[in-house]
């Protein structure tokens, strides 16, 4: 309590119920953030002691050895050994391991006994483990492993108060001695210290722990049906289907009451604030482009709900296990197949959830092939140059024309990112292929109040994107789009004088050759904020208000304004472009570098480009100029 | 998935004998002792971890064979750990699901080429 508070770091398997334990002991008292340099979640809290001494607990990322295989589990490691810049080291380290499945972790803990520190082994799950008629020697193993042994049930917040008591106990033994009782001798191991390991681990599991006599049978029967080749398949589809029925369904009203607040908010601050430049910038440039975003808070919400309640219960990684092969064609790996579906609501949350894939490489690749994945923003674009140039008719005497055109729109998105990341591990990656080595998790009853709290940080985290990258992002578009003023007498729109009105016509001659009239260059500038901001800005250029709400006006100005051949062209440049800074920011966030943001913003462009190009002369080609 | 006929089943044990002749493993007279690749042991095929070792020779998609190697023993496939086919991938029955000691897990069969397992008497006879 004089100086700083001590240090505790938990480190375990994944699925030993780390986090959950993490939870008891902090309760409220965490915060989610990054650790410097890196783009690893660091989830640290507080805990206070009876006796009134401040802990301060971090929940390391899970790993099977402190041998480091992905940034997360460098983390890991290099936090053990009190290597990570800008932490100090742990006085004390947690080791948590499920009490049902300990062969490995006693491996690891092995190796965290060459480290040196101070440890307390927790085994968790332990009403699990005792249903199970599983019987652990305590003392013996507390014995053999060097270590206090204490039992908890991180759920139910058992044992809790016996694992903060032994952890005082060390932190304060430490202190006394002033020096730890062992020097690090850790390296990394050879696989033939693995092999001995595991042969020490086998001796301690021989010795101090008697086999289930009711080893859990549920995890199997529900893999029987969950794995199965063909059912298997079938409920992942159906499970999909439900998940967008709810992002799309279930996230309509919240949406619409959210646009509702932001207008309603903007209209009052209007009604505040004196007409003139602090209105519009208050009102057009902060309200509006933060609303625009905000917007999609209710489908990300829902996406990220269904995401950890099913990781929560066990069966991403069986999702995983199922798409693996079709993924694997790509190059990608199993794990990437629920960001990229994340993607279709919006690829913010889609980028966000790749931390789930271990490997750099595999991750990189699935960052950057998600913004192909039709998002949602995207949909007004597709539904107003869908009504203005595709006529509603019926074609193969079942289909109607304007869906098979949004279905091929769909199509063409997963399509180009399957084979981006084809030519991206043929081309850049060497054909180089991570493992896929995955353990498949016991089925558990996901806790609510872990996945509410899990949810929460969630919306935090990207509430505070939306705040710190995209605010000033929309106010420097607003900035883009209203100055300078129109002269006086002027007739043509505003933004037509504005920066963003010159840069679109000093752009112009780039996207001639594409088919793109000046308009539609002017419209993809305010459109970088977010792509279904491109139909209001449309509404803008060609002096239709309200462009959102009438999407009939707009649609006849551009059917008469535009050829076939330049609708489709800007259709299909929606397909590829990376009209959406705040994905380039969360890019840049979760890569902690430019250099992928500007390559993904080049690559989508000339993606873009080169297929708008295509489409369009192929149109003129056919008649349709 | 269908159990396979047990003239199938003999015959790949043969077949299987006869591709791998120079990087197999030494395979165990005994008939009720077969040994068998992981990467090419069937739903169902059960047994213990005779030997876990990468091979240096064979590309493993750019990863070095120590590190698979090491990869593969963190996980659990050491030589001695009970082993059984649990599941298989629909298309091209890849990956697999492997119960592995008390835990489950997932690996494609690429991966699994250099795990060799003592089957069973039981599961080679039927």
């Amino acid at each position: 309590m004089s100086t700083a508070n001590a240090r505790i770091a938990l480190v375990g398997n994944p699925n030993s119920g780390k986090t959950a334990l993490f939870n008891a002991l902090t309760g409220g008292r965490q915060k989610v953030a990054n650790y410097a340099g890196v783009t690893v979640e660091k989830k640290e809290g507080m805990v206070t002691t009876p006796s009134g001494r401040t802990l301060s607990v971090i929940d390391l990322p899970g790993t099977y050895s402190l041998r480091a295989r992905s940034p997360d589990e460098e983390v890991t490691r290099d936090a053990v050994l009190g290597q990570l810049k800008g932490e100090t080291p742990p006085d004390v380290v947690v080791c948590v391991a499920d009490a049902t499945n300990l062969r490995l972790v006693l491996r690891l803990i092995l190796e965290l006994r060459q480290v040196g520190r101070p440890m307390v082994l927790a085994l968790n799950m332990f009403d699990i483990a005792q249903r199970q008629g599983l019987r652990i020697d305590l003392e013996g193993l507390s014995r053999d492993i060097g270590a206090p042994i204490v039992t908890t049930v991180a759920t139910r917040k058992r044992g809790i108060d016996d694992l903060v008591a032994q952890v005082e106990a060390k932190v304060e033994a430490l202190a006394a001695a002033g020096q730890l009782d062992a020097p690090n001798t850790w390296h990394e191991p050879s696989p033939a210290e693995i092999r001995r390991a595991h042969a020490e681990a086998q001796r301690l599991m021989k010795a101090h722990v008697r086999p289930a006599e009711r080893p859990d049978t549920m995890t199997g029967k529900i893999d029987a049906v969950l794995l199965h080749p063909v059912a298997g398949l079938a409920i992942l589809l159906a499970l999909l289907f439900v998940m967008f029925q709810a992002v799309f369904a279930w996230a309509g009203p919240l949406m619409d009451g959210i646009e509702g607040g932001i207008g309603a908010l903007g209209g009052l601050v209007a009604t505040v604030l004196p007409d003139g430049l602090l209105q519009s910038l208050i009102v057009d440039g902060l309200i509006a482009g933060v609303g625009s975003v905000l917007v999609f808070l209710p489908q990300i919400l829902i996406l990220f709900f269904f995401i950890i309640l099913l990781e929560d219960f066990g069966y991403m990684a069986r999702a995983a296990f199922l798409m693996d092969k079709i993924m694997g064609g790509a190059g990608l790996h199993g794990r990437a197949f629920i960001p990229l579906l994340s993607s279709f609501a919006c690829a913010i949350p889609g980028v966000m959830a790749t931390r789930v894939i271990d490997s750099k490489r595999d991750r990189l690749t699935t960052i950057m092939v998600a913004p192909l994945m039709t998002c949602s923003a995207r949909i007004p674009v597709y539904t107003l140059i869908i009504a203005a140039f595709i006529p509603n008719q019926t074609v193969w005497g079942f289909a109607n024309l304007q869906g098979v055109v949004m279905f091929g729109l769909y199509v063409a998105g997963i399509a180009s990112a399957l084979t981006i990341s084809f030519i991206a591990r043929r081309l850049f990656w060497r054909g180089q292929v991570e493992p896929f080595l995955m353990e498949l998790p016991t089925y558990k009853t996901p806790d609510p109040k872990s996945v509410l709290r899990n949810l929460w940080q969630r919306a935090e985290i990207f509430i505070n994107r939306a705040g710190r990258i995209i605010l000033p992002l929309m106010v420097l578009i607003w900035v883009l789009s209203t100055f300078p003023y129109p002269p006086e007498g002027a007739t043509g729109p505003a933004i037509d004088y504005s920066f963003a009105g010159r840069l679109g016509h000093l752009l112009h001659p780039l996207f001639a050759p594409i088919g793109f009239n000046w308009q539609m260059t002017v419209a993809l500038i305010p459109g970088m904020a977010a792509r279904e901001v491109a139909v209001g800005a449309l509404g803008t250029v060609y002096a239709v208000a309200n462009a959102e709400e009438q999407v009939g006006t707009l649609a006849g100005a551009l059917s008469a304004d535009w050829s076939l051949a330049m609708g489709l062209a800007f259709l299909t440049w929606y397909v590829f472009a990376p009209q959406c800074a705040p994905t380039l920011a969360v890019v840049k966030r979760e890569t902690n570098s430019w250099l992928w943001p500007t390559v993904m913003f080049v690559y989508m462009v000339t993606l873009a480009y080169l297929a708008a190009m295509a489409m369009y002369h192929g149109a003129v080609a056919l008649g349709w100029g | 998935m269908a159990p396979y006929a047990p003239s199938f089943a003999q015959a790949l044990e043969l077949l299987m004998d006869h591709l791998a002749p120079v990087t197999a493993p030494a395979v165990d007279p005994q008939p009720d002792h077969r040994e068998v690749r992981l990467s090419q042991a069937r739903l169902g095929d059960r047994g213990v971890i005779s030997q876990v070792h990468v091979r240096p020779d064979v590309d493993h998609h750019g990863l070095s064979a120590d590190e698979l190697e090491r990869r593969l023993l963190e996980l659990g496939f050491v030589e001695g750990a009970a082993i059984e086919v649990i599941h298989e991938g629909a298309i091209g029955r890849d990956p697999i699901a492997v119960r592995l000691d008390d835990m489950r897990v997932a690996l494609r069969r690429h991966d699994a080429a250099d795990i060799v397992i003592r089957l069973d008497a039981r599961a080679a006879a039927q």
